[in-house]
């Protein structure tokens, strides 16, 4: 379980967060919904441990553990994924071998054992074939001159094979038409189950007819100022953000 | 098998250092008193059994060496060498022929050991009658193990003589072969060349020698091991490699060195010849002891390697991982004569902490329609200085000359320095040359992206480095690559953070 | 460090100056010992050799077997030099033989101009700058020109005229400086020209304060028989500009050295030229851009022509100091061999020590395209005019980015007498 609580943080000196609070159960997918600027991508950040984010109040625990005091890595050990809005290439580096390695280290976290290259390529196979990614997706660095669609699934590629507790999606939607976008959405909702939930960030409704949220959150001023269930999010569509900022404000 | 994957592990866990191949051993040295003149060159010569002409040979490059300055136009600052205050010639006493391991210095194999040789090679490089001489299950990877000095043991002979391939000591070569030696040796790097250069003439000890006939296509890799071991002692090996016609030889060359708090001088020569269809490939993964965190001790690292692609359509590739020695000064270099021949250098410096790199490549083409492709990744942490130095120069008989030249700098931390020095010349308007530079950092975004599908800091940089050098490290022997990687990583252990 | 020998060669042709410099001290304009300590040093150290790096492509063999005598007074006539400038509506200063002429010069009205007094400083590193040594010691003229802050002074033609009218070499080395005031900005357009054989060694200073910019435009279309060796420092202050475009035509040995020296935060220098050499002429540009400041900028895009048996230098080194993080240096050479007896040489060189920067460069050689001469050739365009339009096409880079309409037109105008005396 994600439990924040009053979390502020800064981006060199400037206030983005201003009191977070939020719960996400396990078993759940919760939507985060808001304008451009309203910190979305930011908390995404701050959770993961960006450089950069500085916390300046409240608290982040996941199963009762302070995340904020870990190092990226070890979040990602303890089952936090975050589904990049713009992944970072990474040249020369072989997509197979960056999640071979991943998942290796996320495993020897774990106490498991590590998988050799064979029992890894079948298993990414498997994954990337589910995905509809093209064969040759393994074989390329990462994120490198794949377009915008493919970086997202690759996201979601990782994602699947990386098996987080809760997984942060950055607008894993932006980009996408909607045959990606409906690929993307499957990735997610199969790993749906009792030991998984999701923050599902977006601007839109369209993702969530896809992903379904079990509750819907709107950020605005890096405060959240409603939270609902799915209709939220269709309230939102029909009367635009600012109707509802106002009334809050 | 040269130190192959778990090397790195064995070794590290016998030592526990930074540096992980920093044993020392103790075995029962023969040394020549300190310093050098000629009586020290005639000594040498002499327990050598050399023919005269050697001798001479030698004399004239030290006579020579006498006039010569050391250059000084590198990016390197280093106190000044005191040529007299090294052993010039240092070997551990042996006798010949232990009938098996048990006769062995057991100090010796333990090097072996800590080496990563696998027992039944180190019983073959102890020089134990009869060991591997027939064994067709052993990976075909022939050794020559160069300590201080001297070649201590080579193997696979009779298996590659069956071939009509000749690999051994070249101090070897001088009594079994010197019609060979005596028509090659000098012709690619003149005694003269430059300044150490000329002392390698002068007093080189030992080193690989390598001859493939015609036609043939050497059956298995060779492999040299070079280790310097005793205090203040130089080591000058001189290797040299013909390839005659239409033959093929890949060869890879290791080295490394016991933690000194004192720097150590290297100074090999490497002398390669391709005639007519042939190929030779030259490996090197170069990891002498770089010093220690604060730049103490370490090897200074003089090299000339090069190699002349003296027949049509030959061609040579120089392949090299550079991640130790205090000091590099290292220029594998491409001497394209015959029309249509080949040069490429690809080359991988990695220096951290005090160390200084300056290395990098020579492309002459005089042959027509001669190539040259030019791959340089310099990485720089600490407070250390890597400096990429290449010449291209096109001839004005090189029509249809062509190179293509990459290099790109990775600066890690703010404390070090990235250089790149290219001199490109061209006198033949059909030639076509290409030259591309850049210098970056590690990305932060990269950083954090792998952090946050769980690579540790150093994991992450050690990803993406070795992304940065793909293109060369694919060069390598697959053994070598996995060496090499790992090298890069333990290199740059604790430059970021 | 073992002191660099020069070959004796070289260091017999500084005697001669070192003679002119004896006999003419006393006569000399200025701190006496500034030229002293620059004379002292030139002693030492002779004519710059082939055994410094920076003079490895570069043997001022040829400088030092021609004689050189001091300018004569009365001066020469240079109505047929005067003719054949371009045509700039804009005020000119005019020197002959290394002397302001007055009577031929039209002084700027926004910028105040000093003459007859040469701008001496001490030498920033002595052991690289024996030319300017040299300068040092013999100037005996050159402009001071200032633009107060915030004024645009608009465009400054600076000419200098070689002559050879008495049939004797003149060597000459005028020292001129540039001082822009905050957010002041001047274009000034530099030509040189000459008849004969003769010495031009310019020394040019230019300090560009905050927020200021200086447009450096040259036109280097000396003699066939003459030397020209120049050396232009720029310091740019913080927000500041040096924009500058170098065309490399005349001389029979030439070498254009350029220092600029980004000092302060988003100071920004281009260092644009190109080279057309043709002849056994002897062409080098050589560049030193030093990024002391974060946030500065550097481009440079130089052109290299060359026909005939003519030999192009180019060097440039971009030197990124610890402080200057954010840097961002760019650097392209590029060079057309079109005659079996051309010859480049070139040294593109970063030297970096700062870790968050962005720099590169890049460099190609080669010759016309033969798959672009032949499209354009099968669209009907003659083989003469065809190679016209790719050598220009090949140009462009370097000329295009000339903001000044008229210098841009002088330089162009001057590019295509060239071709047409190449293709004559």
């Amino acid at each position: 379980m994600l439990e924040i609580k009053g979390l502020t943080a800064e981006i060199d000196g400037k206030q983005i967060l201003r009191g977070i609070d939020l719960v996400v159960p396990d078993g759940e997918v919760h939507a985060i919904m808001g304008p451009n600027g309203s910190g979305k991508s930011t908390l995404g950040y701050v959770l993961a441990g960006r450089d950069g984010y500085e916390v300046t109040g409240g608290t982040a625990t996941f199963d009762g553990v302070d995340i904020l005091a870990m190092e990226p890595e070890q979040r990602a050990a303890a089952g936090l994924f975050l589904a990049f809005q713009y992944p970072v290439e990474l040249p020369g580096v072989n997509n197979a071998n960056f999640l071979r390695t991943a998942l290796n280290a996320i495993r020897r976290a774990h106490g498991e054992a590590e998988l050799d290259a064979v029992q890894f390529l079948k298993l990414a196979r498997a994954e990337s074939k589910r995905l509809s990614m093209p064969e040759d997706t393994l074989k390329r660095n990462v994120n490198v001159g794949f377009s915008g669609g493919e970086k997202k699934r690759n996201e979601v590629l990782q994602m699947a094979l990386l098996r987080p507790r809760i997984a942060i999606l950055d607008e894993t939607d932006s980009g996408l038409d909607i045959d990606a976008l409906k690929i993307v959405a499957d990735g997610v909702n199969a790993l749906r189950g009792p030991a998984f939930s999701a923050l599902v960030i977006t601007h839109y409704q369209r993702l969530l007819d896809h992903i379904v949220p079990d509750r819907v959150h709107v950020l605005a001023g890096g405060r959240i100022i409603r939270s609902g269930g799915p209709e939220l999010a269709h309230a939102l569509e029909a009367e635009g953000y600012a109707a509802m900022v106002a009334e809050a404000a | 098998m040269p130190a192959v994957e778990e090397t790195l592990d064995t070794v590290n866990a016998v030592t526990g250092s930074t540096y992980k191949w920093g044993f020392s051993t103790d075995i029962e040295m023969e040394m020549a008193p300190k310093g050098l003149n000629e009586d020290i060159i005639r000594l040498i010569s002499a327990r050598k059994n050399e023919p005269e002409w050697l001798l001479a040979w030698r004399l004239s490059a030290y006579a020579a060496w006498l006039k010569m300055e050391e250059p000084e136009w590198a990016m390197l600052r280093h106190p000044p060498i005191d040529y007299q205050d090294l052993h010039y010639y240092a070997a551990p006493k042996q006798k010949a022929g232990p009938k098996s391991l048990d006769e062995v210095d057991p100090a010796l194999l333990a090097m072996y050991e800590k080496l990563g040789i696998p027992l039944k090679e180190r019983a073959i490089l102890a020089g134990v009658q009869g060991a591997g001489e027939d064994e067709q299950e052993r990976p075909q990877v022939a050794v020559d193990a160069v300590f201080d000095s001297v070649s201590v043991a080579t193997t696979f002979r009779a298996t590659l003589a069956k071939s009509g391939v000749i690999f051994c000591p070249i101090s070897e070569a001088v009594q079994e072969h010197p019609e060979l030696v005596r028509q090659y040796l000098g012709t690619v790097v003149p005694a003269q060349d430059n300044y150490f250069a000329a002392l390698n003439s002068a007093v080189f000890t030992d080193g690989s020698f390598v001859y493939i006939p015609k036609g043939v296509r050497c059956p298995m890799e060779l492999s040299t091991y070079f280790r310097i071991n005793a205090r203040n002692t130089g080591q000058f090996e001189r290797t040299l490699i013909i390839a005659e016609e239409g033959s093929q030889v890949s060869y890879l060359e290791g080295c490394t060195a016991p933690q000194r708090d004192e720097n150590q001088l290297h100074a090999a020569v490497v002398e390669l010849v391709a005639m007519d269809d042939a190929r030779i490939k030259y490996s090197t993964v170069q990891n002498w002891y770089p010093g220690d965190t604060e730049g103490r001790g370490g090897i200074y690292n003089f090299v000339t390697k090069r190699g002349d692609c003296r027949g049509a359509r030959s061609k040579i590739s120089w392949t090299q991982v550079e991640t130790g020695s205090a000091i590099t000064w290292k220029y594998p270099s491409c001497i394209l004569r015959g029309d249509g021949s080949v040069g490429e250098f690809y080359s991988v410096a990695v220096t951290n902490n005090h160390q200084q790199a300056d290395t990098g490549t020579k492309m002459i083409h005089i042959g027509k329609n001669t190539t040259s492709t030019i791959v340089s990744k310099g990485i720089s942490a600490g407070h250390s200085n890597n400096t990429y130095r290449g010449l291209v120069r096109v001839r004005p008989s090189a029509a249809g000359a062509r190179n293509f030249t990459q290099c790109d700098s990775l600066l890690i931390g703010n404390n070090c320095g990235a250089h790149t020095v290219p001199y490109i010349e061209s006198r033949n308007p059909t030639a076509k040359l290409e030259h591309e530079a850049t210098t970056s950092k590690i990305d932060e975004d990269q950083l954090f992206y792998c952090r946050q599908r769980g690579l540790s800091q150093e994991d992450a940089v050690g990803l993406i480095v070795n992304g940065f050098c793909k293109d060369v490290l694919k060069e390598l022997p697959m053994e070598f690559a996995v060496e090499a990687q790992k090298l890069l990583a333990v290199s740059l252990e604790g430059s970021v953070g | 460090m073992n002191a660099i020998r020069p070959p004796s060669a070289l260091r017999e042709g500084a005697l001669a100056f070192l003679a002119r410099y004896d006999g003419l001290k006393a006569r000399l304009p200025g701190d006496p010992a500034l030229r002293a300590a620059a004379a002292e040093l030139f002693r030492a150290g002779g004519l710059p050799g082939p055994r410094e790096e920076a003079w490895r492509y570069t043997f001022l063999r040829p400088l030092v077997e021609q004689e050189f005598h001091e300018p004569l007074v009365p001066l020469a006539d240079c109505g047929p030099l005067l003719a054949r400038l371009p045509a700039i509506d804009a005020p000119r200063l005019v020197f002959v033989d290394g002397r302001y002429r007055g009577d031929l010069s039209v002084p700027p009205v926004q910028a105040m101009v000093t003459t007859g007094a040469p701008a001496l400083g001490p030498l920033a590193r002595p052991e690289s700058e024996k030319m300017v040594a040299l300068n040092t010691m013999l100037a005996e003229d050159g402009a001071e020109i200032a633009v107060p802050a915030g004024v645009d002074a608009g465009t400054l033609l600076l000419v200098s005229l070689g002559t050879d009218a008495h049939g004797r070499a003149v060597a000459f080395h005028p020292r001129h400086a540039v001082h822009l005031a905050a957010g002041a900005r001047l274009t000034l357009i530099e030509i040189c020209m000459g008849e004969g054989a003769y010495l031009h060694n310019p020394v040019l200073s230019a300090t560009i304060e905050a927020g200021a910019t200086l447009t450096h435009l040259r036109l280097q279309d000396e003699a066939k028989g003459a030397f020209h060796l120049s050396t232009v420092y720029a310091d740019v202050a913080e927000g500041g500009t040096y924009d500058s475009f170098a065309l490399n035509l005349g001389a029979r040995l030439a070498r254009m050295e350029v220092h600029a020296r980004l000092a302060g935060p988003g100071a920004a220098a281009h260092l644009n030229a190109a080279q057309l050499l043709s002849g056994n002429q002897h062409g080098d540009f050589t560049t030193v851009v030093a990024h002391d400041a974060p946030n500065t900028q550097s481009r440079q895009t130089v052109k290299n022509v060359l026909t005939g048996n003519a030999r192009g230098v180019f060097q440039g080194k971009i030197e990124v100091a610890r402080a200057a993080q954010k840097t961002d240096g760019y650097q392209m050479n590029q060079a057309l061999l079109l005659s079996p007896g051309a010859e480049i040489n070139c040294k593109p060189q970063l030297e970096i020590y700062a870790d968050d920067v962005k720099c590169s460069h890049g460099a190609t050689v080669g010759e016309l395209d033969a798959a672009q001469l032949f499209y354009l050739r099968s669209r009907g365009v003659p083989e003469a005019e065809a190679r016209a339009i790719l050598v220009r096409a090949f140009l462009s880079e370097a000329l295009d980015p000339i903001t000044h309409e008229a210098g841009r037109a002088a330089l162009e105008q001057a590019v295509a007498a060239w071709w047409e005396t190449q293709a004559a």
